[in-house]
């Protein structure tokens, strides 16, 4: 049913720090394995070792550069995947009922064998999150690991999304953002989480953590390494007066 | 937005096609026998045919017949349901008048009234999408809605009327035009928006990927735009004035109704075109592109 159901009490998504995040990838390749071999159809690839390689990903890392009116660009990585909204838009559009929104802990996932690949999900989303895989011809999402987070055959430690289990930076966090006391909330409300395009009216579940103001003093030991000798000593300032007597040298 | 030619010839055809159903379902005019025959023939056979090409897009066109299963939320299934509604009634119309030699003037009107209802499900796809500025917006139904009565009193042979309807739909045609090149703008979507960075200007420093994806291939679609001033005159030329302009003016009879259509179709179908290749997504601000037209 494409019909979204009442907001839910569990909003399971994601908290992407902005801070963190060092734009390593890792968590594009981890989200890619494991959604190749598990739920749904393999994201596939199309011409992978030649001229123009694309492929199908549920998990793209853009970076960004701030550049303020005075002081140093800041380069920011921005990983992007679906937001999971409560007011999904792409579920609605759906002609077939493919796409459906979770009652029970709002992940938004695509039923691959009713799916008709027309697309429309994919525009109705203003986040680019859906892809449609040309290999397979049906809609691909961030599924939020659906298939290892309740998964009672992994260890405990291994039942978050591949993405957030892998990255080596901790610029992911999982958890329940409908429990204004879960990790996650807390860290959303410490840090002054963000909706990304709030004016679409989504009301996306996953929440960015912005970049925290950095240091203006940022080289404490710059100080301690200013060079020791101005003009060259010894050998050194032996050489450098010879060559400077040199006809066309620089004085 | 990548204009699909399948995409472009359903929506120029149908909407042709369920016009000049629309006019038949209301009696005007209202042939009988073989001239019926023709008339449906050609109604038929546009829309019909434009339903099939819009097929030729899916990714699993064998289980299209799902798509009339959710016209409780989304337009397309909408369209599909009504769409076959409207093919429906008007068969039961044109057996009576092809066959029997009578019309139904009751079933005629609903008939109608579903063929339009259908046109306007068509464009409401693209104009409830929030993600596309230029798409949302009133005018989109208005455009879809004027030049598929005006296409369909063409093929009516309603010359003064046809030549009348083609200038209000020219108009609607250069509003939207207007409008829309200001949507994106007035949306308020920006990239600052669509990252939350903020203290400084903003640009993209590097895409995820090297190469192309769907989304850059689908939603990030930028040319036309080049010629889009051109084509623009070329397509309200072609799909309105010259048309308009041999109904009212030159002297009424089968080649000028025969130029009359060929110019509306050639026209039609560039300013359909270009309905698909100036629409900027949202998502393309992620890629960087649209800059210069956000707010």
């Amino acid at each position: 049913m494409t019909q979204l159901p009442p907001p839910s009490d569990v909003k399971l998504g994601l908290v992407i720090d902005l801070d963190t995040c060092v734009g390593c990838h890792a968590c594009v390749t981890a989200c890619k394995g494991w959604n190749t071999e598990n739920y749904g159809a393999p994201l596939s690839d199309t011409d992978p070792y030649g001229a123009e390689p694309s492929g199908t990903f549920l998990n793209r890392i853009h970076s960004y550069e701030v550049q303020p009116e005075d002081g140093a660009a800041q380069l920011v990585h921005f990983p992007k995947s679906c937001l999971h909204c409560e007011d999904a838009p792409c579920v609605t559009v759906c002609p077939t009922g493919a796409s459906y929104k979770r009652a029970e802990d709002g992940i938004v996932l695509v039923n691959e064998s009713a799916c008709i690949g027309c697309g429309l999900c994919a525009w109705a989303c203003p986040y680019g999150a859906r892809e449609k895989d040309p290999a397979e011809g049906v809609m691909k999402k961030c599924t939020l690991c659906v298939d290892r987070i309740y998964n009672e055959n992994l260890p405990e430690e291994d039942r978050v999304p591949a993405c957030v289990r892998t990255c080596p930076a901790g610029a992911r966090h999982f958890g329940d953002l409908g429990d204004p006391g879960s990790d996650v909330s807390r860290l959303v409300a410490e840090r002054g989480g963000i909706d990304l395009m709030p004016e679409q009216g989504t009301k996306p579940v996953n929440q960015y953590l912005p970049p925290r103001p950095k240091d203006t003093d940022l080289d404490v030991l710059a100080p301690l390494l200013a060079p020791v000798a101005e003009t060259p000593q010894g050998f050194l300032g032996w050489l450098d007066k010879t060559l400077s007597k040199l006809p066309g040298s620089a004085q | 937005m990548h204009p699909a030619p399948s995409i472009i010839l359903f929506s120029t055809l149908s909407g042709l096609g369920f016009g000049l159903l629309a006019f038949l379902g209301v009696g005007a005019p209202a042939p009988m026998g073989r001239i019926a025959l023709v008339f449906y023939a050609i109604g038929f056979t546009l829309a019909v045919g434009g339903l099939i090409s819009s097929t030729f897009h899916l990714g699993r066109p064998e289980r299209a017949w799902r798509a009339f299963t959710q016209w409780r939320t989304s337009w397309l299934s909408r369209e599909g349901c009504i769409a076959v509604a409207a093919l429906m009634v008007m068969g039961l119309t044109a057996i009576a008048q092809i066959f029997f030699g009578t019309r139904l003037p009751f079933l005629g009107w609903i008939g109608a009234a579903l063929c339009l209802a259908t046109v306007f499900s068509t464009s409401m796809i693209y104009a409830s999408l929030r993600t596309v500025p230029r798409w949302h917006d009133p005018t989109t139904p208005a455009l879809f809605l004027g030049w598929s009565i005006a296409g369909g009193a063409l093929l009516a042979a309603h010359t003064v009327l046809a030549g009348g309807l083609l200038l209000v739909a020219l108009v609607i045609q250069i509003v939207h035009w207007l409008r829309g090149d200001s949507a994106l703008r007035r949306s308020g979507t920006t990239l600052a928006t669509a990252t939350g960075l903020t203290g400084g200007a903003l640009r993209s420093f590097e895409p995820p990927h090297t190469g192309g994806n769907y989304l850059t291939h689908e939603m990030v679609f930028q040319i036309g735009r080049k010629h889009a001033r051109n084509l623009r005159i070329i397509g309200a030329a072609l799909a309105g004035a010259l048309p308009a302009g041999l109904l009212l003016l030159a002297p009424a009879g089968h080649v000028t109704a025969g130029l009359a259509v060929l110019s509306h179709l050639a026209g039609l179908v560039v300013t359909r075109w270009l309905f698909f290749a100036e629409a900027e997504h949202v998502v393309g601000l992620y890629y960087g592109a649209h800059q210069g037209k956000t707010a």
